[in-house]
């Protein structure tokens, strides 16, 4: 595995001295800075003289400053970090030339891929490790609040599966890279993909729901549940859903549901008022665990798509 | 002291959807040779170098490398040849020593070693002093030997060489030429060259091969192709000679 490491330490070289890394990190980090100062501004506003809430430090990330929250923003634009490091990582050094020059060298075909997904998976957790950081210390000083350690251990599994999903926009990135040649195809390949499963699908799962509930006018509870239910169907193709289903949990203790819309009967509805208490931790993973596996088997399946492509491929067409 | 078979092929064909690149190709090179590999663009003699580094595999028959199957044990073979690729890449935003640095690392040389490899190669090639420069500010010839310097550190006991003067002016083809013919003879490589330039092959190649249309229409010492091809008794030949009577019969 020596081959992997060269390949890692070169390109871990190549980002961090790359323009591109440093402006997109800069891009990031100041309007994470910016949202949470914001957010920081009105809870210690709204703080002010009450006695301290629970679970006020993971507030930061989830309400929202100017626009959005933070988490929202990650979800949103994280997808663009892993974008940006991987669309040109094949067929770069396919138009340089120097492809065939490495697999030249004492390596298997594969270390090549592997190493440049490894990187990009370390640059990523580099770089998303720093921003909470930097978030974390901004929002100390403004808030005055110290996060516990249930707190804590939320933003860590929240990093986690942040990560991932990023991870897999880095899988789905260099994939294109593998199958396009010209490295604006790729570029733009991958970018339409992710405004295609990040801003459209919602529109396509509405119109698929109208198209399943011929009275669409309807507006009995079951109506109403049932039309949810397959607009969340459909939305639960994009990864976005999936994140944004995932990490909503974990970041907010007092959510109990991945769901928007629940129908409950009155007595499932007494019991909700009355045990309105956060849930444990445990508990939030155990709820969102179906997406968290969801979103490492397409991760996974992306880059072994990869795999397949880039180790079948002739070198000679390489 | 009898010279070992060092490259054995055997029937060796490749078939690219459908076109035969290579056709039955069975020839053999010996330990300490360099060997002239001719043929007009597209006869297949770069696939041919392909297979036998493993980077492709063979549609059937078989190559022996050093008595390893290349398609069997790739990284075997690509530890002990060294191949200069046509038209080849570097990362133009590294210098000399990192370029070299990597290559060390991919073929797992320890960093120490490495560096003492790196700057003797660096000085044989005549880099040493442009060594700190951006290769993206390399002229051609310069890449070329910045080229030999990462096979010179590999150490390899086989070199393929694939149009190593394209595009290098003519006193940097000569310097090429005398630093190929130093190599082999210094450090006993073997050379496979690829080349259209007949005149150096003729200047420096033992043997040569001539391969046409995937086929390998000759093979054997010059002096004997031109026996062949020429007359008996012709004196002054040229490769250039025998290559176009090869050419024009195909």
């Amino acid at each position: 595995m020596n081959g992997v490491r060269a390949i890692i330490r070169k390109e871990l070289a190549d980002h961090f001295s790359s323009y591109r890394f440093i402006i997109l990190f800069a891009l990031i980090a100041m309007v994470s800075l910016i949202t949470v100062y914001m957010v920081g501004l009105n809870i210690r506003n709204e703080l002010e003289g009450v006695a301290k809430p629970k679970f006020i430090f993971l507030m930061l990330f989830t309400s929202s400053g100017a626009l959005f929250s933070l988490v929202q923003f990650v979800a949103f634009f994280g997808p663009l970090i892993g974008l940006i490091l991987g669309f040109d990582a094949i067929n770069r050094e396919r138009n340089d030339g120097t492809l065939s020059k490495l697999l030249s060298q004492p390596i298997y075909r594969d270390v090549v891929i592997n190493g440049k997904f490894l990187a990009g998976v370390i640059t990523i957790t580099v770089m998303l490790v720093s921003i909470v950081m930097l978030v974390t210390g901004l929002g100390l000083s403004i808030v005055g609040v110290i996060p516990g350690m249930e707190e804590f251990w939320r933003i860590f599994v929240y990093l986690i599966i942040s990560i991932i999903y990023v991870s897999f926009w880095l899988g789905v990135s260099i994939l294109f890279s593998i199958i396009f040649r010209s490295i604006a195809t790729s570029a733009l390949a991958a970018l339409a993909v992710w405004i295609f499963f990040s801003f459209f699908i919602s529109l396509g799962a509405s119109v698929v729901a109208n198209a399943f509930l011929s009275e669409s006018g309807e507006s009995t509870p079951e109506a109403v549940v049932k039309r949810a239910k397959i607009v969340r169907g459909v939305s639960l193709a994009s990864p976005m859903q999936l994140y944004t289903s995932a990490t909503a949990t974990i970041i907010d203790p007092t959510r109990k549901t991945t769901r928007s819309i629940v129908a409950m009967g009155p007595m499932e509805q007494m019991s909700m008022s009355r045990f309105s208490g956060p849930l444990s931790l445990s508990q939030s993973v155990f709820i969102v665990m179906p997406y968290i596996v969801t979103l490492i088997a397409v991760t996974l399946i992306c880059f072994g798509i990869s795999y397949l492509v880039f180790m079948r491929q002739e070198i000679r067409s390489l | 002291m009898e010279a070992k078979t060092i490259i054995k092929t055997e029937d060796l064909t490749k078939i690219y959807n459908g076109q035969v690149a290579v056709d039955h190709l069975s020839f053999e090179l010996m330990e300490g040779e360099v060997f002239g590999f001719l043929g007009p663009n597209g006869a297949g003699k770069t696939t041919t170098l392909l297979m036998l580094l493993g980077l492709t595999e063979p549609s059937s028959g078989q190559a022996r490398v050093l008595d390893v199957d290349p398609s069997r044990d790739p990284i075997t073979v690509k530890t002990q040849i060294g191949y200069l690729q046509e038209n080849m890449g570097f990362y133009n935003e590294l210098n000399a020593w990192q370029m070299l640095d990597f290559v060390a690392d991919l073929n797992a040389i320890p960093a120490e070693e490495a560096r003492v490899r790196s700057e003797e190669a660096l000085k044989t090639v005549g880099l040493y002093d442009e060594a700190n420069k951006r290769i993206g500010a390399y002229s051609r010839g310069m890449r070329q030997r910045l080229g030999i310097a990462e096979l010179l550190i590999k150490e390899p006991k086989i070199v393929f060489m694939d149009e190593p003067t394209l595009g290098l002016d003519p006193d940097a083809t000569n310097r090429m030429m005398d630093l190929i013919e130093r190599l082999c003879k210094e450090r006993n490589m073997t050379v496979l060259l690829s080349s259209h330039m007949l005149h150096l092959v003729q200047r420096i190649c033992h043997r040569v091969g001539i391969m046409i249309k995937g086929r390998l229409v000759a093979c054997g010492p010059l002096e004997q192709l031109a026996k062949e091809k020429l007359g008996v008794g012709t004196e002054a030949y040229t490769l250039e000679q025998i290559y176009m009577k090869y050419f024009q019969e195909a």
